[in-house]
């Protein structure tokens, strides 16, 4: 069974934007999602930072303090190896959603 | 490293905290650059950033809980506002610390004791083989014991010893001394090592005194011989005869006997030297303990069967005097089989209401942590409104809870301390070396946190549906959501419980008490009002048996001249006191004497003229004896009613009739006295004679000393008197009232702890109603102010505030009581007529448990009388 949930949405959104772009801080997160999805996608700062500390706990990200290109100190974070299998694992999960859900809309 | 970092970020949460705060900062600070570089003002642009930002705080705390390594920090963080929170309401915090320090106290003492007596092995190598070999009653005769040391296959060792008291002599003053005579191998079998020198074996006896050696106890040689390590090999005498110190046993070491500490051992074939006379060949005369040291791969039943067959041939061999016998095993500690169980069984029980006495203090705690609670429930309202999670209130709560059950637990463990010490170091009688070693250990201090743990678990639990039923518009709009109200609520049954805990303590203690009050005032068949009693043993100071007679006169006569003393006579034994002698008499045409054919077990005792007069012993019939009684005249002897009952019918058919004790010893009854208490309060009635001491002559005996005035003004001449008639006779003067200190211990002492225990019980239950009583009170101020301004009388008020607390008690009351009759019915085997059925006892413990709920609500109900509508109206 798919796990799926908005929590496991939102760490596959972060893991995978990780991956596209590399090192990103918080807000350029949280950018990226949006214009990725073509602004259908909006995540919440309420949710991503506790999402992205605890997905530090679990090893799948790294985190260190740089400056932006406007010389500003913010926290960056970039994809671990277990954090790449783990996205490998959550897109998996999610196509099998993504599948099952479009069976059971087609299903007549 | 990271989990040093994490470690490290334990200690500077403020470090921690600020590199969230920056990386959130941070993410406020990008948006507005993006929104300024959208056409914004700044201070547009800052606040869009942070309205789509949301509640910073409560990210902040999110991000934080996400961090493993900060959650042990929000513990800390917990903790100190835990105590913020309880310092800002001292009474509930001291109340409830209180409550729960005097329960740990009371469970942490009882169990040291339980631990101490009953749980604890001996503390001797492999103690779990030694046994107490008994035979019907606790002791042996010497020859028997001989015969299982040789016979048995079943024990590695046995080994016989008994107790007496002897005269040290070191070259200053006599000082009496008490001395474990023991056989040989007494230390191969208890398996200790010398502190100091050697100790005596098997291989140093060679027949009768033919081992004058002695062996210090530790506590001895310190006191005594002021630790002086050359003491091996000096030479003492002991009543007069000659002994070599051979060495000190090891510090904590006093034998099986859990309350004894002797001052030395002595070989016991030497026993003519100290007692003047052996008993080593007479089988008929028990007066030895018995320890076996079963061999390893042995069990008990083997032993048993081993112990049977032995039984079975000394029957057939000496049908005379062990018809009947019987071995069987005891576990040691607490001399056998004649004190263990009742003591255990008593500790076990004590243990149990201990335990209760906790449970009711936990229902209190629960009680006040869910009253404090209530009261908070605007607070924790607040709090989740705000984002808080229940959880974190929750866990807020507990943390509470469990830092006033440390702070409890920590204050009861050093009050257990304190106590424990003090009954370690008590020696409750002057004349005997009885001691109670119940240092607290690392098993106690484990007892007490873990029961201070749990229970601070369990009350703290209390109020947690208190919190997951709260909703916070409900509690901000009003002032206080009103309670459903249910038959039956968890609180009003644990105060229940609490009561009848405490009933139950209360008709215990009340029972114990009575029984000991009218103990104190039961006829004993001696009056110890206005006596003395003066201990001498003549062979201390080496008097042949010879002499002995001539002394013994002399010191009555010597006393009795002395003003003030207007009787005064010796007996061998005192009434109530260490020692009885059991024996059987036989018909006076009797042939046969095995002790199956015995028309009676009795006491036998011996005394000199004078004594019944001077111990106010009152005479039924016939005559007292005289100094013309000796041993050239007619054998006779005085015997108590019950042995006249017993053995002749009546106390008019007894005078003048004759018994036998062996084939040779006919005696001739000339006088009855009335019937007393021997061995023990307790006991069953004994039937008892009594021989002139002239003409069944013994060395140590009491002087019984009446006055006419208070015996201490007399006991100074007394003393110097009896030093006088010989310088090197060791003896005590002391008044029948502390003598009997000894038999009535085991009484005061359950009466005291019941006593206690049911104070404590009082003391909690009297809190619980209290509070429950009080927050009634206080949760019905209004509905009681507008019933008050209708014209609702004082009697309808107090019916509302009150009446349920009320009803609580009489139920709780009700069931304790029927619980503690019930209960008390152990109690009368330890305390002397105690009996439940006894309507002073129900009577008082109706009117204790009554009064302490008037006190209990007193308050509440005086808050109750004093409201004033208007005030309250205004209020709100």
């Amino acid at each position: 069974m798919a796990r799926n949930d908005f929590q496991g949405s939102l760490d596959l959104l972060v893991l995978k934007t990780l991956a596209q772009r590399g090192k990103l801080h918080g807000y350029g997160i949280v950018l990226h999602i949006q214009r990725a999805s073509d602004e259908l996608l909006r995540v919440e700062e309420g949710s991503l930072y506790p999402a992205l500390h605890r997905m530090e706990q679990s090893r799948w990200i790294s985190s260190e303090w740089a400056l932006t290109e406007t010389n500003r100190k913010a926290k960056y974070y970039k994809l671990t190896a277990a954090g790449r299998k783990q996205l490998q694992e959550a897109e998996e999960s999610f196509e099998q959603l993504v599948k099952g859900v479009r069976a059971m809309l087609k299903y007549a | 490293m990271a989990v040093v970092r994490r470690i490290a970020n334990l200690f500077s949460r403020s470090r921690v905290d600020r590199e969230i705060d920056a990386e959130l900062e941070a993410h406020i600070a990008l948006r507005s650059e993006d929104n300024l570089a959208a056409g914004m003002t700044p201070a547009e642009a800052r606040r869009d950033a942070l309205v789509r930002f949301g509640n910073r705080t409560a990210t902040r705390e999110r991000v934080a809980s996400a961090d493993v390594a900060l959650s042990v920090d929000s513990v800390w963080r917990d903790v100190r506002y835990a105590m913020r929170q309880l310092r800002r309401s001292p009474g509930f915090a001291l109340t409830a610390v209180l409550t729960l320090a005097v329960a740990i106290c009371a469970n942490a003492v009882v169990f040291s004791v339980l631990n101490a007596m009953v749980l604890r092995p001996l503390n001797l190598p492999d103690s779990q083989r030694l046994y107490n070999v008994e035979q019907h009653w606790l002791l042996q005769s010497y020859p028997d014991y001989r015969d299982v040391r040789d016979h048995n296959r079943s024990f590695d060792g046995v080994t016989a010893y008994g107790f007496t008291q002897a005269g040290l002599n070191t070259g200053g003053e006599p000082t009496q001394v008490w001395v474990i005579e023991s056989s040989g191998n007494y230390f191969d079998v208890m398996g200790v090592k010398p502190y100091l020198g050697r100790f005596f074996h098997s291989s140093d006896e060679h027949g009768p005194d033919s081992a004058p050696y002695t062996v210090l106890s530790y506590p001895y040689w310190k006191t005594r011989f002021q630790g002086d390590r050359n003491v091996a090999g000096r030479t003492v005498e002991i009543n007069r005869h000659v002994f070599t110190i051979l060495g000190v046993a090891p510090p904590q070491f006093h034998g099986v006997e859990l309350f004894f500490w002797p001052d030395m051992w002595t070989p016991l074939v030497d026993q003519t030297m100290i007692e003047g006379s052996s008993t080593l060949e007479t089988r008929d005369w028990h007066d030895l303990f018995v320890v076996a040291r079963l061999k390893a791969g042995v069990t008990l039943t083997q032993a048993q069967a081993d112990l049977n067959s032995i039984a079975g041939y000394l029957k057939k061999t000496y049908p005379r005097d062990d018809d009947g016998i019987l071995f069987k095993f005891a576990q040691p500690g607490m001399a056998g089989d004649f004190l263990g169980p009742a003591i255990r069984a008593f500790m076990t029980g004590l243990m149990l209401l201990a335990g209760l006495i906790l449970l009711a203090a936990c229902a209190n705690l629960g009680g006040l942590f869910s009253a404090r609670a209530a009261d908070r429930s605007r607070e924790i309202a607040l709090r989740v409104a705000l984002g808080s999670t229940r959880r974190r209130v929750l866990r807020q709560l507990l943390t509470e809870a469990v830092l006033v059950s440390l702070a409890g637990g920590a204050v009861g463990l050093a009050g257990s301390i304190v106590l424990l010490r003090a009954l370690s170091a008590w020696q409750p009688f002057s004349l005997y070396p009885i001691r109670v070693p119940v240092n607290p250990d690392a098993r106690t201090y484990a007892v007490a946190v873990g029961l201070a743990l749990l229970s601070g678990l369990l009350f703290g639990l209390a109020p947690v549906r208190q919190v997951f039923a709260t909703a916070p518009w409900e509690v901000v709009k009003n002032s206080a959501s009103a309670p459903v109200r249910r038959w039956l609520t968890v609180r009003e049954a644990l105060l229940v419980v609490q009561i009848a805990v405490c009933a139950v303590l209360m008709t215990g203690s009340l029972v114990a008490v009575r029984g000991l009050a009218r103990s104190m005032h039961s006829n004993l068949g001696f009056d110890p009002q206005n006596t003395l009693v003066v201990n001498t043993d003549l062979n201390m100071a080496g008097y042949s048996a010879e002499r002995a007679p001539a002394m013994q006169r002399r010191m009555l006569d010597a006393v009795a001249a002395l003003p003030g003393v207007t009787a005064n006579g010796l007996i061998d034994n005192l009434p109530l006191s260490m020692g009885t002698n059991e024996t059987s008499v036989f018909g006076s045409e009797a042939s046969d004497f095995r002790t199956s054919r015995a028309i009676a077990r009795v006491y036998a005792y011996k005394a000199s003229p004078g004594y019944f007069r001077a111990a106010g012993t009152a005479l039924l019939a016939g005559r007292r004896f005289t100094w013309a009684d000796d041993k050239d005249a007619v054998p006779v002897a005085v015997v108590n009613r019950e042995f006249a009952r017993k053995v002749f019918g009546s106390v008019e058919k007894a005078v003048g009739g004759h018994f036998r004790l062996d084939a040779k010893r006919r005696l001739e009854v000339v006088g009855v006295v009335e019937n007393g208490k021997y061995s023990s309060l307790t006991e069953d009635q004994w039937a008892v004679f009594f021989q002139p001491l002239l003409q069944a002559p013994e060395l140590g005996t009491s002087q019984v000393v009446r006055t006419d005035r208070d015996p201490r003004q007399v006991a100074d001449s007394v003393d110097q008197t009896i030093r006088g008639l010989d310088s090197a006779l060791p003896f005590t003067v002391q008044t029948w009232h502390q003598v009997l200190d000894a038999p009535l211990f085991a009484a005061r002492m359950a009466t005291i702890s019941l006593g206690v225990l049911g104070l404590l019980g009082a003391l909690l239950a009297a809190t619980g109603i209290f509070g429950m009583a009080s927050y009634s009170v206080s949760k019905r101020l209004k509905e009681m102010g507008i019933r008050m301004a209708l014209g609702a009388g004082r009697r309808e008020l107090l019916h509302t505030a009150l009446g349920r607390a009320f009803r609580l008690l009489a139920v709780g009351s009700a069931a304790g009581l029927v619980l503690g009759l019930a209960a008390t019915r152990v109690l009368a085997y330890i305390v002397y007529e105690a009996s439940p059925r006894d309507p002073v006892v129900l009577a008082g413990a109706v009117l204790a448990m009554l009064l302490l709920g008037l006190a209990a609500t007193w308050a509440p109900a005086q808050r109750a009388l004093r409201i004033d509508p208007s005030v309250l109206m205004r209020e709100e």
